[in-house]
């Protein structure tokens, strides 16, 4: 399931990349590096917990799922901490800047 | 219970690469490109260290992550070791264990897809180039 969320949040993010490039003003590639990078990590975890549990991999107990979705929705959430952080901080619109600064008549 | 910690440490690796690259690289190749279909632009070719970023970016990003989830299943703590799972060496072999075949797994992953990345982008470069019309 977290796997599942971290997918979808990674294909959500491409695709508005996608559509606002060439240019990068909101940095939303970050949060595709960073959900893609995961999401593969995640592959692998996933990969290796089937090898162990074969077709019980895919019926797991609802607890444990609500529980893997949690840590997928919370998962989403630091991702997108981490790039409001970067955003802010490379304010690539000088919004910070301009906010930080008037100018003088 | 540590896995992550083998892409954190080849992100280490090659954000270095990028540093010591980027700064021994010299000017970037200029080429004539139509980027919207119509109009021919000067354009220039992105250097590997910017490709070396992507695989940097994809690191940092999921390993930073993944480092979450362990935080969230309690095998990460705030005190020393810091891993529950090398407080005694039973569970330290077994994170060991997980580290060569899940984490050396994850990285022999990311690296592979970003290698799928570099072919494709580099069959785009050379198509949009071919694309050309020719001048007479």
């Amino acid at each position: 399931m977290t796997l599942l969320t971290t997918v979808f949040a990674a294909v959500i993010c491409t695709v508005i990349w996608y559509k606002g490039a060439p240019k990068s003003d909101m940095k939303v590639g970050v949060l595709c590096w960073m959900y893609w990078g995961a999401s593969l990590m995640w592959l692998v975890d996933a990969i290796f917990e089937y090898a162990e549990l074969h077709a019980e991999y895919f019926t797991p107990a609802p607890a444990d799922m609500l529980n893997d979705f949690y840590l997928g929705l919370s998962v989403v959430a630091l991702g997108l901490v981490i790039w409001l952080i970067i955003l802010l901080v490379k304010d690539p619109k000088g919004v910070v800047k301009a906010a930080l600064f008037r100018k003088k008549n | 219970m540590a896995c992550f910690l083998v892409p954190a440490a080849e992100a280490v690796a090659t954000t270095i690469a990028t540093k010591v690259m980027k700064s021994k690289e010299g000017n970037p190749d200029t080429v004539k490109v139509q980027l919207d279909g119509a109009e021919l632009v000067e354009a220039e070719k992105i250097p590997f260290s910017r490709k070396l970023g992507w695989l940097n970016k994809l690191l940092w990003g999921g390993s930073s992550l993944l480092a979450f989830e362990h935080v969230w299943h309690g095998e990460i703590v705030p005190w020393f070791p810091f891993l529950t799972a090398a407080s005694n060496p039973a569970s330290a072999a077994e994170m060991l264990h997980e580290m060569s075949t899940a984490g050396i797994t994850m990285s022999v992953l990311v690296t592979a897809v970003w290698g799928c990345m570099l072919v494709v982008s580099s069959v785009i470069e050379k198509r949009a180039q071919k694309a050309l019309p020719t001048e007479s």
